[in-house]
């Protein structure tokens, strides 16, 4: 060890020829006379003298320092050529040039250059059913003339029941909205220039009114609290990024959307701590769930920083009625932690009951608003996930001031922003579009409950979404979640159909699924139907 | 503690013993003992330095932790928050502006980071934009790499075929698709787009490289292909080296989310900013004593903002580099298309084709913002053939992805051969004649520009008129620039530059006209500079050399004499 320091010091001489004088010189010149000021107070510590946290302290520190000297005197030893930085790069060049490969070979198990930690977790092969699905639907997907027998799509909740009107509109309106005025002359500086990262001020403006339109109460959005972004999903990353560090914690209600688990950990390094709801319940948030959740989580010693909730919610299709979004505020604000509302389905609902937005209750009564972040998009109510459009709103002025500034990581492209700017301002348009694809959810989704109902396959109520939470519990052998997903494989590959389930949702009770079906023409739906049916007699 | 201490210095016969030998008579000054020998430097540099370093700053951790136990943190016990119901009004009110949901320490430190001249100037003109007619007074834009020279060609193919590209898919003459823009798509972007940016990217780098579209990942702008690759390719606390002056943008886009430190590696104007491979070792070699673990080099070719290429040889030695030190290689060649030069530019694509050792090991970073002049579409590219690397990536790409009727726009566009071998050539052109007037015009003021082959800038020597050689005095000529000439340009410490007074000029923003405007603008700012600071005077007959009689002549004269 020692050995080694002493062989260090002269070869590390070259490399701090200025460094090195000085400091020896400086403590050595107050050597006698200051030296003694020094000891005398650590003299008191060593008897005992200096207090309990000097007196423990300094001690330590100091070994610990002699401990980290000893450690890196050791490991500075196999590296036994030290790069010596001599002046002459070419020279140096070329003599790592020869002498590389060998040094390669001789690590051995190194070889290639690794990637980082954080990459290779998430390199991994999907694990989660949920992106299975997905995955053999992209590559076999059902189509009614040409693949009659590949896999239909319900585990995706996209919505194209409607693209119909998108489409009439964007032929009649496309030029228009691109080229703008009706001088036909092409802003080209609106268009293909730098942009505000976050969102250029007219769209916000027209998303705003979007929103207050689709959530269909007297709500009113400040578009100037709203950040833009490419798609919900970094819309969610970057609040998650904003409200919480590495290794803190958001609660988060089960059965929830399967993305999460990306959107929220991956990059961020934050934690989900479900909080379970159950089927006794209709799946319905309780209070004192989040309050255990919370207790125990402190316990463990993480810092829960947030509650995220989907209202309506994703996977059920319930919605949280005024009362519990009380208690929820209520709840935020004794353990003063923040509450992000994910309400990307606002006005995707085809049942009698009313949607309350968050916005709207900080709105009507005096809560702290600073708490409360809210997501949207235009992806699920627009049915528009390709154009990748998504809103933070808050009501706090540091979210929004960071949110701002990260949103130069997920821009929405500027042409756009353009066409739905026109799209979203033709309120005609846009009201029509609301209620006629109200009416063709709501539609859908009684033949396809009704469906399910002659498997004896029930649907928990709900209210709004794309999908349903189908209760197969009946046909699953073993009742756990291997037993699901026994049934979901077969329903995968015998049945050929996608649905997610619940246990991609972590849900603690099996036999729980999500089936899309917004994804499905009507006459889909009978084929769906005799699908599953297959699978479950044999 | 003490205990083992003694025995230890008892048993070794080390230099720390031998010091404190002399001492060993008084038993109850064991401790105190081998200080001793530190405080008079005998215990070598490390005892001597960091010893006494960390009792001081532990000293000051106690000190510290003393005065901040009266405000201890409201969220520990419930009682606590308890009382936070009633109190959390009166508790709003000292506090200010902070609100009582406090957000991330992260996000804290986003909004607070103070923003560097390159982000005060460009808001500085977004506020109050030059235009020609409409506000001849405004800033002049020359911070913003963003080329608009070509805008009208883009505008002339646009208004032709914008509406039939989107509504076709992209294809050229296929039934119109709706589903090929609303729909989910792919995150990582759609296969035909990245068929036609691939062979954008081969046409653009006037080589015989082909560019695989599988190792193609496209992104919203290339700032998160910057961002992305710093997650792939280091965890937090990892570093990169990376040459000054860099983009100042880097210092957002490899650092605020991911966690990770950038190691600046300085080049000098006497080397033409050129990298130095040894400057490279030095810089290793002290991420490695301060216990950073170096985890790649990130470089732009054509630098930005020097301009400048990477030859074959330097990209050789740096790949020769990088594998002895089994790091990463991240090549922002973004600017590969906009050269003015004579210079011929190698792709590190190169390497990924030929050697078959580094191929994993190398990342290039594109985008469709400055050689397309799109930077409103926002498309950005990794390109990679690390398979891990791609995987992550594309997954990562779910968080920036591009919207589809940009992706329809694009691939028809790139798809149209004709118009962009017609783009890029007028683009260059008109790149070259402008760069060629620019830096006439700032040479007739006197200022030199660094000889550079590629982007929308040039890098000005304005040593010469800043008032103390120092970062203060850089700031204050550009401080000057920005308010009273009214132009916007980045000053080379928001670069990390570590020569004080040079500048980053983007000259693509302006018209011809606007050139002369510039110039003119500099010139009276000078003027004014001159008249204004009597005492100037004595600052330069100290430091240079130049006789007091001559500011006596016109401005013009002096201009021609500032180095």
């Amino acid at each position: 060890m020692n050995h080694s320091r002493s062989r260090r010091n002269p070869t590390r001489e070259p490399d701090f020829p200025t460094v090195k004088p000085p400091s020896p010189g400086g403590s050595s010149s107050g050597g006698a006379g200051a030296a003694m000021r020094l000891i005398v107070p650590l003299q008191g510590v060593v008897q005992g003298r200096g207090g309990l946290i000097l007196g423990s302290i300094i001690p330590g520190a100091l070994y610990y320092f002699f401990q980290l000297y000893l450690k890196r005197c050791r490991s500075a030893k196999p590296n036994s050529n030290p790069p010596s930085p001599s002046s002459s790069s070419a020279q140096l060049a070329d003599l790592s040039r020869s002498s590389s490969r060998s040094n390669l070979s001789s690590r051995g198990s190194v070889g290639p250059v690794r990637v980082s930690a954080r990459a290779n977790s998430i390199a991994k092969p999907n694990a989660s059913p949920y992106y299975i699905g997905l995955e053999m639907a992209s590559e076999d997907p059902y189509d009614r003339f040409d693949n009659p027998d590949g896999i239909m799509q319900l585990g995706l909740s996209e919505n194209r029941l409607s693209l119909d009107l998108i489409e009439t509109w964007i032929l009649e309106n496309l030029e228009r909205s691109m080229i703008g005025g009706a001088d036909g002359h092409l802003n080209i500086s609106g268009i293909a220039t730098y942009q505000p990262l976050d969102g250029m001020m007219e769209m916000k403006i027209a998303v705003a009114g979007f929103m207050s339109q689709v959530m269909g109460t007297t709500v009113s959005f400040d578009p100037s609290r709203l950040v833009l972004t490419s798609g919900a999903t970094p819309a969610i990353e970057t609040l998650c990024f904003c409200l919480a560090d590495q290794g803190n914690a958001f609660l988060v209600p089960t059965p929830y959307y399967p993305g999460f688990d990306r959107d929220m950990k991956w990059r961020t390094g934050v934690e989900l701590i479900p909080v379970h709801c159950r089927s006794s319940d209709n799946f319905a948030l309780s209070v004192t769930a989040l309050d255990q959740a919370f207790n125990q989580a402190r316990k463990r010693g993480q810092k829960v920083r947030g509650i995220l909730i989907s209202n309506p919610s994703n996977p059920i299709g319930n919605m949280l009625n005024k009362e519990t979004l009380y208690s929820l505020l209520d709840f935020a604000r004794e353990k003063n932690i923040h509450i992000i509302s994910d309400e990307i389905f606002a006005g995707s609902t085809y049942g009698s009951e009313e949607f309350v937005s968050m916005a709207e209750i900080l709105e009507s009564e005096d809560f702290d608003k600073n708490r409360v972040h809210i997501i949207y998009g235009l992806s699920k109510d627009l049915s528009l996930p390709g154009f990748r459009v998504g809103v933070i709103y808050s009501f706090n002025t540091s979210v929004l001031a960071a949110a701002k500034k990260l949103a130069r990581f997920s821009s929405v492209s500027a042409p756009t922003q353009r066409i739905l700017i026109s799209m979203l301002s033709d309120t005609r348009f846009i009201q029509r579009y609301i209620e006629t694809t109200r009416e063709r959810i709501k539609k859908m989704y009684v033949a396809f409950a009704a469906g399910l109902k002659q498997l004896g396959i029930e649907c928990t109520k709900s209210s709004a979404g794309l999908y349903c939470w189908a209760d197969m519990s009946g046909l699953i052998r073993p009742y756990n979640e291997k037993g699901e997903l026994e049934l979901w494989d077969k329903l995968l590959k015998i049945g050929k159909i996608n649905i997610t389930p619940g246990s991609a949702c972590h849900c603690i009770e099996p036999g729980w699924f999500r089936c899309c079906f917004t994804m499905l023409a009507e006459e889909d739906i009978p084929v769906v139907i005799k699908r599953i049916q297959r699978v479950v007699e044999t | 503690m003490t205990r083992t201490r003694s025995s230890e210095s008892d048993e070794d016969s080390s230099p720390t013993t031998t010091g404190g030998g002399g001492g060993r008579g008084r038993t109850e000054m064991r401790v105190i003992v081998p200080l001793q020998g530190v405080v008079q430097g005998r215990g070598g540099l490390v005892l001597g330095s960091v010893i006494p370093c960390a009792l001081f700053y532990l000293l000051q951790l106690y000190f510290k932790r003393h005065r901040s136990e009266p405000t201890p943190p409201p969220q520990t016990l419930t009682e606590v928050s308890e009382l936070n119901r009633s109190l959390s009004r009166t508790h709003l009110s000292p506090r200010g502006s902070s609100a009582p949901a406090c957000v991330s320490t992260r996000a804290n430190s986003i909004v607070k980071s103070s923003d560097s001249p390159f982000y005060v100037g460009l808001k500085r003109v977004s506020e109050d934009p030059y235009d020609e007619l409409s506000n001849p007074e405004g800033v002049i834009q020359l911070g913003l790499a963003e080329n608009k020279l070509s805008l009208d060609l883009a505008r002339d193919w646009l208004a032709e075929t914008a509406k039939d590209s989107i509504l076709s898919g992209g294809g050229s003459s296929g039934p119109l698709s709706m589903a090929g823009i609303a729909n989910y798509q792919a995150s990582d972007g759609l296969v035909e787009l990245k068929v036609a940016v691939a062979g954008f990217m081969s046409q653009v780098m006037e080589r015989s490289i082909s560019f695989n579209p599988s190792q193609i990942v496209l992104t919203a702008g290339a700032t998160p292909a910057i961002e992305i690759l710093s997650f792939c390719l280091a965890d937090t606390g990892n570093a990169f080296l990376v040459p000054t002056p860099y983009y100042p943008s880097f210092d957002r886009d490899l650092k605020w989310r991911t966690g990770v430190e950038i190691i600046p590696v300085p080049c000098r104007s006497a080397d033409n900013f050129n990298l130095s491979i040894s400057a490279l070792d030095l810089a290793f070699d002290q991420g490695k004593k301060r216990g950073l673990k170096v985890r790649g080099i990130v470089i732009s070719n054509p630098s930005n903002p020097v301009g400048n290429l990477l030859n074959r040889e330097t990209i050789y030695t740096l790949v020769d580099f990088a594998r002895e030190k089994n790091i990463h290689i991240i090549s922002n060649e973004i600017f590969a298309g906009s050269t003015h030069g004579s210079e011929e530019f190698v792709s590190m694509a190169e390497i990924i084709d030929s050697e078959d050792l580094d191929r994993d090991r190398v990342h290039i970073v594109y985008g469709l913002s400055k050689d397309l002049c799109l930077p409103g579409f926002k498309v950005g590219v990794i390109y990679s053939s690390n398979e891990n690397v791609l995987a992550a990536a594309k997954k990562l790409s779910r968080f920036s992805s591009i919207s589809a009727p940009t992706q329809c726009l694009v691939i028809s566009m790139l798809s149209d051969i004709r118009f962009i071998q017609k783009f890029i050539q007028t683009n260059r052109e008109r790149l070259q004649r402008m760069y060629t007037k620019f830096v006439a015009g700032l040479k007739q003021l006197g200022i030199e520009c660094m000889r550079s082959s590629g982007g929308f800038y040039c890098w000005a020597d304005m040593r010469g008129l800043i008032r103390s050689y120092s970062e203060k005095g850089e700031l204050e000529l550009w401080n000057k620039l920005l308010n009273i000439a009214k132009i916007n340009v980045t000053p080379g410490s928001s670069c990390h530059c570590i020569e004080p007074g040079w500048f980053h000029c983007c000259f693509t923003t302006l018209t011809e006209q606007d050139i002369s405007v510039v110039m003119e603008r500099i010139r009276k700012n000078n003027i004014t500079f001159f008249l204004g600071f009597g005492c100037y005077s004595d600052t330069i007959k100290s430091s240079s050399h130049v006789p007091l009689q001559l500011f006596c002549f016109s401005p013009s004269y002096f201009f021609s004499l500032v180095p």
